[in-house]
């Protein structure tokens, strides 16, 4: 049993290791002072820590208001994923209707066509639409991109949620509307508030459609996308270290936040 | 759960939201795709002219050939270590929590971030390099992001890829393995069977629907890799979605884009198919 | 085929003890039911003889092999498991020889095992249909054929009939009978279910909190029952047990219930006041009192509160004083609640206990 015990130690150690070591050297070098990540030898301890690097790529062009724009993006985002698929998730965890189950394979089906497919065509229509180079327009296809993982993700915690104690508030005299709203919502509350985070992060990395969708209104990363190889390209390594370690805190504390939702999103269960 | 009610149009308007706003911003660029990739951008009438000009340029080969061979080399990987990963927090060490939650951060990491991640590791004045000089193993930084140096650049990707996604094949396979009864486990111990013939008879059995879902999805991801190749590799590494990119934003040509969007859209559906096939049920296994 | 020894097997999980210093030496053929209500590390025990668990303390012995420091698969044992854990991925036949396999049985031989028990559970035409085709009784036929291939030195069953509705519960109590009867493996079944202990068992190791309280035939179970909690556990409804202190009567012995006198026997007496302080439970099984609605000589007078007609007989709840006695009376017995009623005790048949201990008091004559 010991050595059965060490193995499974060992392994853990390693691959929490993987994990963790270029989290751990991005931050470092956000903190390095330009000219020595321009140096050789190279150390790969900085002799001195700096806030230069974080402070020149805050200050950069554009980087303060694409991160504006991000956050704005984000949360319209979740507004809309909510209003579109929260009503749905309902129906699915709580009705036996004709045509249920095509809903069903319809929402799964649409993992399947992800932003680089889609924002091409998108593009072209947001023209049209009067639409391209807004940040409504981002959040429109950012919230479309989430959509199938937020119902799996909220049917699971309406199903969660008994419907007899919807039944005996209804018993009790509360009409149908009133008791989603008085018993079901808030015991909902920490799941739909994972949902919500999830929502978030998703548009807050994506960056495929963000870049095809604006010029202007550009989000974060699609600014860093556009800063490194777009036409006049080749942004220093300090502004590239600094924005990747940027992109990756609100990633850091919203595992944190919503670790035990993590299992839904692919619609098994945390048992 | 579910009931019938007797407001049977109730369920019917509360997903029509849903299924407009998928309808419009789903289903009907996809359908759009096709349409823009085999327009004609100059007559405006149905045509090929796109996809000759995707097929007979310069990209398009060493595009298709990067694209297949990053993923015939990502996925088994990011199977294999998922698989690992799950593995470990189901023997509930001490500790299983936290080596879940580090296991799951990457998840919530871009793929832009992660290319930029790993690029502080492999430029030429990166922590590789940096390493290699501290062991005495290299006096000059070595180049590994060039243009004559293919394998390192797959390389850089295949491992940048392997590090952010892994995370969601293991979060797949553990709720995978969660839903398989310890009895299961505990009968092939008492049967006689160890740990390997266990995996192999019994474990990865009944895990065939999440290998399944896990497979397909970093699949159809992997073959629309694009931030960590653009970070890592600009266009020395050609692959699809970058092709698509820059026809877009560089050409300004939105039809040969979308040829690069389809063409990625079948070769999914094709690797989707293959698994759906090879990985189904067999007669009377399931019930119903 | 084999005799098992189990020497003195603790469990703890943190301070929980879960089994306490728990010995038992079965015969070889021999089918021994564990029987304890949930919780009291009657399942535990069977997994740590599987070798499912870890044992903090403790020997197992099966056959002439220390088997204590063994893998499961290299006790020679087999076991079926409460939710039968048959694979649903292979077919019924890959199932039964599953374990055959493991061990690299030649195939014509696990063709001819696997035919064997088939036969023996009359689950033959079953062999080519995967689990999710047959129904909750089928598929522990198929757990139990998967065991009984095995020709395994112990067999282990865990709470093997709970799954089942109730009248399949019945027909699979006989086919263990039949089973066991053919094929003479010794057994140690676990259950909670009292009948189906009385019924399987040819012995009974009632537990309690992590301890054995009572390793007997089940007759003696039932009749002779080691303690108060091993009389309420067992019977259906469980054994009475009246409040009393040892006194006199018209210069004889009787014990005093609630202001009224039961009659006890010299011998019995004299046990009584040796052994402590005279404050005693008797304890009388529902279907050795007899109940009337006229006065009786040497009956307790008492109150009807209930009468529960249950088909070939009726359950009478009556009142001595503030204790509740619970009797069986013949199906026509009438009687209104509240109508006084007269208990006569047959007094051969009543286990005396400790007020205090709830240990029984052991009567010369009897064990």
């Amino acid at each position: 049993m010991t050595f059965r015990r060490f193995a499974i130690y060992s392994a853990a150690t390693l691959v929490a290791a993987w994990v963790v070591f270029p989290l751990a050297l991005i931050t470092l070098a956000a903190f390095t002072p330009r000219d020595t990540l321009y140096a050789w030898p190279r150390p790969i301890w900085p002799g001195t820590f700096t806030l230069a690097t974080m402070r020149a790529f805050l200050g950069a062009t554009d980087v303060l208001r694409s991160t504006w724009n991000s956050l704005v993006v984000a949360v319209m985002t979740i507004g809309m994923e909510f209003l579109v698929a929260a009503p749905a998730a309902y129906a699915l965890a709580r009705y036996r209707f004709r045509g249920r189950d095509a809903v069903q394979f319809l929402v799964l089906a649409t993992k399947m066509f992800p932003a680089t497919i889609l924002a091409i065509p998108l593009a072209v229509a947001f023209i049209r639409w009067g639409l391209y180079d807004t940040l409504l327009g981002v959040a429109l296809v950012h919230t479309a991109l989430a959509v199938p993982f937020v119902m799996t993700m909220v049917t699971g915690i309406f199903v969660a949620i008994s419907y007899e104690l919807e039944e005996a508030a209804m018993t009790l005299g509360s009409g149908r509307l009133g008791a989603v709203v008085r018993i079901t919502l808030p015991m909902a509350l920490p799941g739909l508030a994972a949902a919500a985070i999830f929502t978030f992060i998703t548009s807050w990395n994506e960056v495929f459609a963000a870049s095809i969708l604006t010029v202007d209104h550009r989000t974060l990363p699609a600014l860093i996308l556009t800063s490194v190889v777009g036409g006049g390209g080749g942004a220093p390594l300090d502004y590239r270290f600094a924005g990747g370690f940027f992109m990756i805190v609100p990633a850091l504390v919203i595992i944190l936040l919503i670790r035990r939702y993590l299992l839904t999103l692919w619609g098994v269960t945390l048992r | 759960m579910v009931r019938s009610s007797r407001a049977a149009w109730a369920p019917y308007l509360l997903v029509l939201p849903t299924l407009v706003f998928l309808g419009v911003f789903i289903v009907y660029p996809m359908v759009q795709a096709f349409v823009l990739g085999l327009t004609d951008p100059d007559t405006g009438r149905l045509g090929a002219a796109p996809v000759r000009q995707m097929i007979s340029d310069l990209h398009f080969v060493p595009a298709v050939r990067d694209t297949i061979v990053f993923t015939a080399i990502a996925i088994p990987l990011q199977l294999a270590l998922g698989l690992a990963m799950a593995m470990l927090v189901q023997t509930r060490f001490a500790g299983h929590g936290i080596f879940l939650y580090l296991c799951a951060v990457p998840i919530g990491i871009s793929d832009l971030a992660a290319g930029l991640i790993w690029l502080s590791i492999f430029t030429e004045r990166g922590y590789l390099n940096a390493l290699l000089f501290a062991a005495g193993r290299v006096a000059q930084p070595a180049p590994y992001l060039t243009y004559d140096q293919p394998g390192w650049l797959l390389a850089a990707v295949v491992l940048t890829e392997v590090w952010r996604a892994t995370a969601i094949v293991m979060l797949i396979l553990l709720g995978g393995l969660q839903l398989i009864p310890r009895d299961y486990l505990e009968t092939a111990h008492v049967f006689g069977a160890g740990p390997w013939r266990t995996l192999r008879h019994v474990t990865l059995p009944l895990l065939r629907a999440s290998l399944q879902t896990a497979l397909i999805i970093r699949t159809i991801l992997a073959f629309e890799v694009f931030a960590p190749v653009m970070m890592l590799t600009g266009r020395l590494l050609p692959v699809l979605a970058g092709e698509s990119y820059l026809w877009y934003s560089l050409y300004r040509n939105p039809h040969v884009a979308a040829a690069y969007g389809t063409l990625m859209l079948l070769v999914s559906g094709a690797a989707t198919w293959t698994y759906l096939r090879v990985l189904r049920p067999r007669p009377g296994e399931v019930a119903g | 085929m084999a005799e098992v020894r189990l020497e003195h097997l603790r469990k703890t999980y943190g301070k929980v003890v879960a089994v306490d210093d728990v010995s038992l030496a079965i015969d070889d053929g021999q089918f021994l039911v564990l029987l304890g209500p949930s919780g009291c590390g009657k399942t535990t025990v069977l997994r740590a003889v599987a070798g499912l668990e870890e044992l903090a303390r403790g020997r197992i012995q099966i056959g002439a092999r220390d088997v204590t420091r063994l893998a499961p698969g290299r006790r020679r044992i087999a076991m079926v498991f409460q939710s039968y854990a048959v694979f649903p991925h292979l077919r019924v036949y890959d199932n039964i020889v599953f374990g055959l396999r493991m061990a690299r049985v030649p195939a014509a031989e696990q063709r001819r095992r696997a035919d064997e028990a088939a036969e023996l559970l009359q689950i033959r035409d079953l062999l080519d249909r995967y689990p999710a085709q047959l129904s909750g009784g089928q598929r522990q036929r198929v757990a139990v054929a998967r065991a009984i291939v095995m020709r395994p030195d112990l067999l282990l069953m865990d709470e093997p009939l709970s799954n089942l509705d109730a009248l399949l519960r019945l027909h699979m109590r006989t086919e263990l009978k039949r089973i066991h009867r053919e094929l003479r493996v010794t057994t140690i079944y676990v259950t909670h279910d009292q009948v189906e202990a009385l019924s399987l068992g040819e012995r009974i190791a009632v537990m309690q909190s992590g301890r054995i309280v009572q390793d007997d035939t089940p007759a003696r179970v039932y009749d002779a029952p080691a303690n108060r909690f091993v009389g309420s556990f067992i019977g259906s409804p469980p054994m009475n047990f009246l409040e009393g202190r040892l006194g006199a009567r018209d210069g004889r012995a009787a014990l005093s219930v609630s202001g009224q006198f039961l009659a006890v026997s010299v011998e019995a007496a004299a046990a009584l006041a040796a052994a402590g302080d005279g404050a005693v439970l008797a304890g009388i099984r529902p279907e050795h009192i007899t109940a009337s609605l006229g006065p009786e000589p040497e009956a307790l007078e008492a109150a009807a509160v209930a009468i529960e007609p249950l088909g070939a007989q009726t359950l009478l709840t009556a009142a001595v004083g503030a204790q509740v006695v619970k009797v069986i009376v013949p199906a026509d017995f009438r009687a209104e609640p509240g109508q006084p009623v007269w208990l006569r005790v047959d007094g051969a048949r009543v286990r005396f206990m400790d007020a205090r201990t709830g240990g029984v008091i052991p009567l010369p004559g009897s064990r």
